[in-house]
């Protein structure tokens, strides 16, 4: 579960279905609101829906940060590894 | 629903015909971890005819789904703080079924920035439309829906411990639940007459979308799952059976009251002796 290549297309699948995008739209740079179509509550839930997934829990201040799906792979890896 | 999640329900949702033939507007639904979400599928199990209400764009596209999925088409429009988008609700719903048997009030709000801190530093704006929108849009909805009422009909809103007592940061929140409890006596009082109940719940927290604005809300789960008698926190599922019983005729003498569904926290005083130590979680 903690290897890189499993988290990120756990990720990618997450973002896929809660924001019924193509699988080709999300790219590791992709910008949930800015590129995905995300609003402000689809990133709440994408959020606790990663926590869910990996059992993980990602504070309000970090969550703020998580904007691409770059950045949720890298905050989820570095949680799992810790 | 995945694991996690799966293992903190206690039993599947009960069917039955407790509410067929009803029809209930729920207010209030925003995604599928909602506790209005919990309540209406509970009852839709039961065989009530739902309609819901929305405001705002990104909670219509996600409201919709989910009405579809319990066979509802009557989706509508509401602000709480705009009069005249009250009324084109209700007249939605004396248009579509001319009648209505309950509802389910799930509204609040607060700023975000005010929901964590000291209550002392809760501004006036805040302080008013958190109480606009948290407490008078109970009375206000009531309003709209007691005319479409006959004996029997029920009205249910949601509320929390903090009203009762001081928990943190539940600030402004706390001051707004206490007066719709308060609320809740005064409409079953007015009501009783014409053979309307009014109750609310008190949920324990459950982490929604709603519940996210709340600070250190990681925390308090943590803090009630150690504490509350039945050692868990409570799902939507259990708030959804607990709304059946005071919506339906199983609690027909029932009105005025505030029915704790927290695994039994409202009654603990203190930590529980085998609670571990989690100043930090």
């Amino acid at each position: 579960m903690t290897d890189t290549a499993e988290i990120t297309k756990q990720v990618k699948e997450i973002v896929v279905e809660h924001l019924g995008v193509e699988e080709a739209k999300v790219t590791e740079t992709a910008s949930f609101i800015d590129d995905l179509g995300a609003d402000s509550l689809d990133t709440v839930e994408l959020v606790m829906a990663f926590e869910e997934k990996f059992g993980i829990e990602i504070p309000d201040d970090a969550a703020e940060k998580i904007t691409t799906v770059k950045d949720a792979i890298d905050y989820i890896q570095k949680q799992k590894s810790a | 629903m995945n694991d996690s999640r799966a293992a903190e329900t206690t039993s599947a949702t009960p069917t039955g015909t407790l509410m067929r033939g009803r029809r209930g507007l729920i207010m209030g639904v925003a995604n599928d971890r909602s506790i209005a979400w919990g309540i209406a599928a509970a009852c839709a199990a039961q065989g009530a005819e739902l309609a819901f209400t929305y405001q705002g764009e990104a909670l219509q596209k996600r409201v919709e789904p989910l009405a579809a999925s319990v066979g509802s088409s009557l989706v509508v429009p509401c602000d709480v703080t705009d009069e005249a988008s009250m009324d084109e609700t209700f007249k939605a719903v004396a248009q579509a079924w001319g009648s209505l048997d309950f509802l389910v009030h799930a509204i609040a709000w607060s700023d975000k920035d005010e929901l964590k801190g000291r209550y002392l530093n809760t501004s006036r704006d805040n302080f008013l439309r958190s109480m606009d929108i948290s407490c008078f849009s109970f009375t206000a909805v009531a309003q709209r829906a007691v005319p479409l009422m006959k004996p029997g009909a029920a009205l249910l809103t949601l509320t929390y411990l903090g009203a009762e007592r001081v928990t943190p940061h539940y600030n402004v929140m706390g001051v707004a639940k206490a007066a719709l409890e308060a609320s809740v006596r005064y409409l079953a009082a007015d009501l009783g007459p014409d053979g309307i109940r009014v109750n609310a719940i008190s949920a324990g927290p459950i982490k929604t979308l709603a519940a996210s604005g709340i600070g250190d809300f990681r925390y308090i789960l943590k803090w009630n799952q150690y504490n509350a008698p039945l050692k868990r926190n409570v799902t939507i599922e259990d708030v959804g059976g607990a709304g059946v019983y005071l919506l339906s005729d199983l609690a027909s003498g029932v009105t005025g009251e505030v029915h704790h569904v927290d695994c039994g926290y409202h009654v603990v005083g203190m930590k529980a002796v085998d609670a571990p130590d989690i100043s930090t979680v």
